[in-house]
């Protein structure tokens, strides 16, 4: 069945990627057992990264705390989209609502019929957690495994992982225009501001830029 | 209570408080096709602005660095559309490299 199928192979890629952020959580000092909290309990990739990310660049728990926050608002608007096609309440509901992410949004909104979405959203959510915490406690435990982070490469995974992610949102003009200004404005106020400042000051740029059709 | 675990648990926090409201308040609410237009590109400014700073930066110094050439390598993968696992690994690979001999 295809949306068996489609569920399936979008686990284990999503899933295996996971590695890369057990990794790169241990590279910027949080411990085995954090990197592991933070895929059980956030599981939402961009939001994960963020919180790595920010301290790793110095930044706050506050500001990671927003910048994950901010880049997770869009799971809140996936939920709205699907909650009339789940028919959720109770438990049910607190499930769901942890398993809305990218993926299993992605998956369930490609299919036709109703029944066929349901079945994707669950399949995929499911599947991209399972995978997606195994694969996060092995790159955790394999970057503890190993020594130096930078011999290793591990401090460009990061930015890697977050190119990896931006870059199939660069659609069109308005958005490559947006990531430009992002990076000089971001790379300006480095020096001059807090680390992690810098970062979520960007969110400005997206308000100015959107606000226009 | 350490800085790493306030990080971990707020922020995890909050990514449940939106997945919940979001599976629990009527569709009409937010549905404002300007604060849609602007959610969609909050995520490409902020990736856009940790990349920057995750390449280019220590703490509150910019620096030029292995990391670079791992980015670089990334760019050209992801051009020539390598899966991701490939472009994170490749990017470590050049960057480690980098790190060994320059």
């Amino acid at each position: 069945m295809s949306v068996k199928r489609d569920s399936f192979s979008v686990s284990i890629t999503v899933g295996a990627y996971g590695s890369a952020f057990g990794a790169a959580a241990v590279a910027a000092h949080f411990s085995v057992l954090q990197a592991c909290m933070l895929s059980l309990l956030l599981f939402s990739g961009a939001s994960q990264f963020a919180v790595v990310g920010v301290i790793a660049a110095g930044g706050t728990p506050i500001n990671a705390i927003a910048t994950s926050t901010l880049l997770g608002t869009r799971n809140g608007l996936y939920g709205l989209r699907l909650a009339p096609i789940l028919k959720l309440r109770g438990f049910k509901r607190i499930v769901a609502a942890q398993i809305t992410i990218d993926e299993s949004t992605g998956v369930a909104l490609a299919q036709n019929s109703e029944s066929d979405m349901r079945k994707g959203f669950w399949y995929t959510g499911f599947g991209v957690y399972i995978f997606w915490n195994l694969f996060t406690l092995a790159g955790a435990l394999g970057a503890q495994a190993i020594g130096n982070p930078s011999a290793w490469g591990l401090d460009a995974a990061v930015p890697a992982a977050f190119l990896g992610l931006l870059w199939p949102r660069l659609s069109d003009r308005k958005s490559w225009v947006l990531a430009g200004f992002a990076i000089v404005l971001a790379l300006t106020l480095t020096p001059f501001i807090p680390a992690g400042i810098p970062i979520i000051s960007c969110t400005l740029l997206a308000v100015i830029i959107g606000w226009r059709k | 209570m350490s800085a790493f675990w306030i990080a971990v648990i707020g922020s995890s926090a909050l990514a449940f408080a939106i997945k919940f409201i979001g599976a629990s308040v009527p569709q009409t609410f937010l549905s404002n096709p300007r604060i849609l237009r602007i959610n969609t590109l909050i995520p490409v400014a902020l990736l856009s602005a940790l990349i920057a700073v995750n390449t280019f930066a220590n703490k509150t110094q910019l620096a030029l660095d292995n990391r670079a050439l791992g980015m670089a390598a990334a760019v050209v993968l992801l051009i020539a559309k390598a899966p991701f696992p490939v472009v994170v690994i490749g990017a470590a690979m050049t960057s480690a490299l980098a790190y060994r001999y320059i």
